[in-house]
């Protein structure tokens, strides 16, 4: 089990000209890759690949159920609540995030865990209206970083709209 | 909300609930003062805290309620019905306002004029003393009265805070007055003078009755999130504890082991404390009864007397909250539906009081409840109109229900029999709810009615719901924990031979001993794959575990790929986007960390559509299974060639080793003397070889004052195990071939050599019932379905001199019945499949040409309950399987009986 300081040794600052702008940190992950963002205030732990308990007749989004120190947390397979195929073997770590949502512990199994960054807002846009659905129903909105974009994932319609 | 005021409402809700008690056993003894100061105090302390804490309406009522309690203090007036009514009208108005202020901080809007009219003018009439008419109808003159309080109370009222209070006190108890604290100097001190009062009170109630403060005093209030807070550490901390004691089984030498041992039963005692926290007496759910049961009787016009047997009773507090609704529901049906009108019960020459009984009991790991009236009973003639009413079954399918069966259907949703709806019940919602509840926590519900004697409900809980003993199995490389209360028993299905699974159209099933259990197929109804090599249907690994388990009275078996052990589980409950999986009950972490799922066997039973068919099944498949899992005490010994041999232990009276010098032999007879008298012996399996041989092993077989010796090789061995004969005997002597202790076993026809022995041992010795007045023998009739008992009892009563006839169920005797043909006794088992003997005993009481016929009852488990239903019944006799003495001498006393009535 990483902690989450683990995740988060290096902090950079997009753009740290307009210091006069509003600031949000948030986890970078990757799935596909695709950097997504979650907001920091959000996120319980990291996770290393977990031994996880499948459970049958559960939704696909569901990986399974496993032991975060006693708790018992619901692993949600995001790649799949996204859409996106099964991933190439190897290639990544299978690490996750836990969340808390509505009173009860999830982990995001992702591809991997990448770095906090404090964004400013000027730089966030709202989704295009060409964004992939799913996606769209999943995401807050858009930020512009200099070589990439960051999808904001909003937790709670992540989970949310999962129903058997 | 102010914390004073929460403090107020938590007692105030405490005391209201034992005033409704208390005010009902009140009613019945007026003239206990003991209670009634109680009712007066608890009054008077909701009265002066209000006062206190600024709640004019909620002070007004509870004070001139305190007023009318008063004059019953002082004997000016009776505690009559009328009045008692008038107090409860305060207390539920005193509730109403409280629950207002629970739920806004303030207190609620409202009038109470008319209510408080009526206690004033209680009060005034009788204060006076000069009126004895009752209760008039005051809502014309209301407004008036209220307009105009009496002068006289405004000073009392005034003087609320302080002096009146210790004044009450001491009027009250006198004998406090002198340890109560003068009311004077605490006049600015409302608050001491709450605590004064309240140590005075104790005081008072250590000298009237010392059990109650020693209570008291030793207690603390809670907060029951506190508790359930400890309660999920210590059941980590027990789940820690397994997961320690798993690494330690795993080593051998390590010096952690006896800390870990020491800690092992720390956490145990832990456990088994923190649980007793969250124990509460059942009478805390029953407090509520006696007022619901003497409102139902005053407005239906009935007279119901409440009995409330071990109130003391401790279950965990969540599961006694699941309880509560359905126990208020039943006992509300009972008094509703069951007790009839006095002048009914006078008619059906019944007391006119009914009576409610509430048990509450321990056994084995369960609570059990019982609800018994003795009012009429479920009608079944009303249940089978209801039922065509409302197509739940045809009128073919009622003709071969059995009064049990019918009296299932009222367990279905929307299913009342009440001819009239009343404001207690009848609206149709009601058992399935109750059942549903009660099968939610694992329980089980029971149903025993008798037409016009009454009826009982038995319910049956587990202690708690917090930690549950759960076997653990493995279906498709999956683990899963299955609750321990359910499951009756494994069985090991091979691919071959007996024990294996068949198939009915694709659907799999197994004979468990006289039934045919369905089964399910775990890896199927969960969508998981099958692991390469096991298949069902054909050949593939060999063995498969069938979990049998038991829902309500339907018992199924789940097929899994592999039993692992029992554990203790912390239930815990799953995440919200699992919760519409009807198969999980929960999930859990096991000793070695790993998160696994509860399996729901209600759900399994409900998504394989079986549980429409578990109200049809649920009686003769429930009482199979109790006659399926008697296990018998066999004696095993060696003898002859092949198998180890068996009989059952009740037919031997004595083993003897006896010398084989003292053996003698008489006309190609042996004989032995024995207890002054003379013993046929004979060899097993026609020669035991007694060359060489000191002494040999025997097991003497006694009827009457005649005994019979079987010489046998060597005895084995005593042991318990399930009978079922498998394979039929075809040589003489053997019943047949059954599998004990793991191996092929004979068992041995007892009658079979008794009779080789010369009949004549048997037929002349003087007590003989049968022969002395030289009648012809005696005809029995024998029912029972299984051929074991068939084939020894046979033998048996033939010996004894009766003519035998045996049939293997009711339905053919029934079929002789009709054919004209007489006995002179019947003995029936009790539990058979198509029809059970308390069926074929009413079947035949009622009405056949056999309804004069002696019956006698053979069960394997003879309680006192079984005995009181198959005397209700008919029977007339009532004998455990294996008692061979009592079965002849009831045999010969029960004919004797009818021969001189007849």
């Amino acid at each position: 089990m990483s902690g989450f300081s683990n995740a988060s040794t290096t902090r950079k600052k997009e753009d740290s000209s307009a210091s006069s702008d509003q600031c949000s940190d948030y986890l970078t992950i990757i799935i596909s890759g695709q950097m997504f963002g979650i907001p920091v205030l959000q996120i319980q732990d990291v996770l290393g690949p977990q031994k996880v308990t499948k459970i049958p007749l559960a939704p696909p989004e569901v990986a399974g159920s496993l032991n975060l120190r006693g708790r018992i947390v619901t692993a949600i397979d995001v790649r799949r609540r996204l859409g996106l195929g099964p991933a190439e073997a190897g290639k990544n770590r299978n690490m996750s995030v836990v969340v808390e949502h509505e009173d009860e512990l999830y982990s995001l199994v992702i591809d991997r865990v990448g770095d906090v960054l404090t964004l400013q807002t000027k730089n966030f846009e709202s989704n295009p209206p060409t964004l992939d659905p799913a996606w769209r129903n999943v995401s807050v909105g858009v930020y512009r970083l200099e070589k990439e974009l960051l999808i904001v994932l909003d937790v709670s319609r992540l989970l949310g709209s999962i129903k058997i | 909300m102010d914390d004073l005021i929460a403090e107020f409402l938590t007692e105030t809700n405490e005391s209201i609930e034992s005033i409704d008690a208390d005010l009902v056993t009140l009613e019945q003894n007026p003239n206990d003062m003991d209670l009634l100061s109680r009712i007066f105090r608890l009054m008077h302390t909701i009265k002066g805290t209000c006062g206190f804490l600024g709640l004019p309406r909620l002070e007004t009522v509870a004070h001139r309620a305190e007023n009318v309690l008063g004059l019953f203090r002082d004997g000016v007036l009776d505690v009559t019905p009328e009045y008692v009514t008038l107090i409860f009208e305060s207390i539920d108005r005193i509730k109403v306002i409280i629950a207002g202020l629970e739920e806004t901080g303030s207190e609620p809007q409202g009038d109470d004029s008319g209510l408080i009219a009526r206690l004033d003018h209680v009060y005034e009439s009788r204060g006076g003393g000069d009126s004895d008419e009752p209760m008039p109808d005051f809502d014309g003159t209301a407004q008036a009265v209220e307009s105009a309080p009496p002068v006289e109370m405004i000073p009392e009222i005034s003087a609320e805070g302080g002096g009146a209070e210790a004044q009450g006190e001491t009027e009250m108890i006198p004998s406090v007055s002198e340890e109560a604290p003068s009311g004077g100097t605490d006049q600015e001190h409302p608050p001491a003078v709450a605590k004064a009062e309240e140590k005075s009170d104790s005081k008072s109630d250590a000298q009237g009755a010392p059990k109650e403060s020693a209570v008291s005093a030793q207690s603390l209030r809670v907060n029951v999130e506190t508790l359930e807070n400890l309660m999920t550490l210590v059941s980590e901390l027990v789940l820690t504890r397994n997961q320690l004691l798993q690494i330690l089984r795993a080593q051998k030498e390590t010096e952690f082991s006896t800390p870990l041992q020491r800690l092992n039963h720390v956490v145990s005692d832990l456990q088994e404390g923190v649980m007793k926290t969250r124990m509460q007496p059942i009478g805390n759910a029953w407090s509520k009864l006696p007022r619901i049961i003497r409102d139902i009787s005053i407005e239906l016009g009935k007279k119901v007397d409440l009995q409330m047997i071990g109130q003391e009773t401790e279950l965990d507090r969540q599961v006694l909250d699941m309880i509560k609704d359905p126990l208020t529901h039943m006992v509300r049906n009972s008094a509703d539906h069951g007790i009839e009108n006095p002048e009914e019960r006078l008619a059906a020459g019944k007391p006119e009081t009914g009576t409610i009984t509430l048990h509450a009991y321990h056994e084995g790991g369960h609570i059990l409840i019982e609800i018994a009236d003795d009012g009429k009973g479920l009608s079944t003639e009303r249940i089978r109109k209801k039922i065509l009413e409302k197509n739940l079954a045809t009128a073919a399918e009622l003709d071969s229900m059995s009064v049990q069966q019918m009296q299932q259907f009222i367990f279905r949703a929307g299913f009342s029999t009440a001819e009239k709806v009343t404001s207690v019940s009848g609206r149709g919602v009601g058992m399935d709810v109750v059942r549903t509840n009660i099968e939610k926590i694992g329980g089980s519900i029971e149903l025993r009615s008798v037409e016009g004697k009454g009826t009982k409900f038995i319910i049956k809980i587990p202690l708690t719901l917090a930690i549950v003993s759960a076997l653990i199995v493995e279906a498709g490389g999956e683990r899963f924990a299955i609750p321990q209360l359910g499951v009756r028993e494994l069985v090991m299905a091979s691919q071959t031979g007996q024990n294996r699974i068949e198939m009915i159209n694709g659907a799999p099933v197994f004979r468990l001993r006289d039934h045919l259990l369905p089964l399910v197929t775990l890896r199927d109804i969960l969508g998981l794959s099958a692991p390469e090599s096991a298949n069902l249907a054909d050949g593939g690994r060999g063995n498969r575990y069938v979990v049998v388990t038991q829902v309500g009275g339907y018992l199924f078996g789940i097929i899994v790929d592999r039993v692992f052990d029992t554990e203790e589980i912390v239930v815990k409950p799953v995440s919200c986007i699992l919760k519409n999986i009807d198969l999980f009950s929960g999930n859990t972490i096991l000793g070695d960390g790993s998160v696994i799922m509860i399996l729901d066997p209600a759900g399994i039973a409900k998504i394989t559509g079986e549980v429409e068919a578990l109200e049809n099944v649920g009686a003769k498949v429930g009482e199979g299974r109790v006659d399926a899992r008697q296990k018998t005490s066999l004696l095993l010994f060696r003898a002859g060639h092949g198998a180890p041999k068996a009989v059952p232990l009740s037919l031997v009276s004595r083993l003897e080793n006896i010398k084989t010098s003292t053996i003698e032999s008489t006309g190609g007879n042996m004989l032995v003397q024995y207890r002054g008298q003379l013993m046929p012996l004979v060899p097993f399996d026609g020669g035991v070889n007694l060359d060489g041989v000191e002494e040999i092993p025997v097991l003497v077989f006694t009827d009457g004052v005649r005994s019979m010796g079987l010489v046998v090789e060597e005895i084995v061995d005593i042991l318990e195990e399930y009978v079922e004969v498998q394979i039929s005997g075809n040589s003489g002597g053997l019943l047949g071939t059954a599998i004990i202790n793991g191996k092929a076993t004979d068992v041995i026809d007892v009658g079979y050599y008794v009779q080789s022995v010369n009949r004549e041992w048997f037929k002349t010795h003087g007590d003989d019932p049968y022969e002395k007045d030289g009648q012809s023998r005696r005809r029995v009739l024998l029912v029972d379905d299984s051929p074991f008992f068939r084939n020894m009892l046979t033998p048996l009563l033939s010996v004894a001199g009766y003519e035998v006839t045996t049939l293997e169920s009711p339905l053919a005797a029934l079929k002789l019945c009709d054919e004209g043909r007489t006995f002179d006794i019947i003995v029936s088992d009790i539990e058979m499949p198509e029809m059970n003997g308390f069926q074929f005993a009413e079947k035949v009481r009622s009405g056949s040409q056999w309804q004069g016929t002696p019956m006698v009852a053979l069960t394997s488990h003879a309680t006192p309950q079984d005995m009181d239903r198959g005397r209700a019944a008919g029977f007339t006799g009532y004998i455990a399987k294996f008692d061979r003495e009592t079965l002849l001498s009831t045999l010969a006393q029960t004919l004797s009986e009818y021969g001189e009535a007849s």
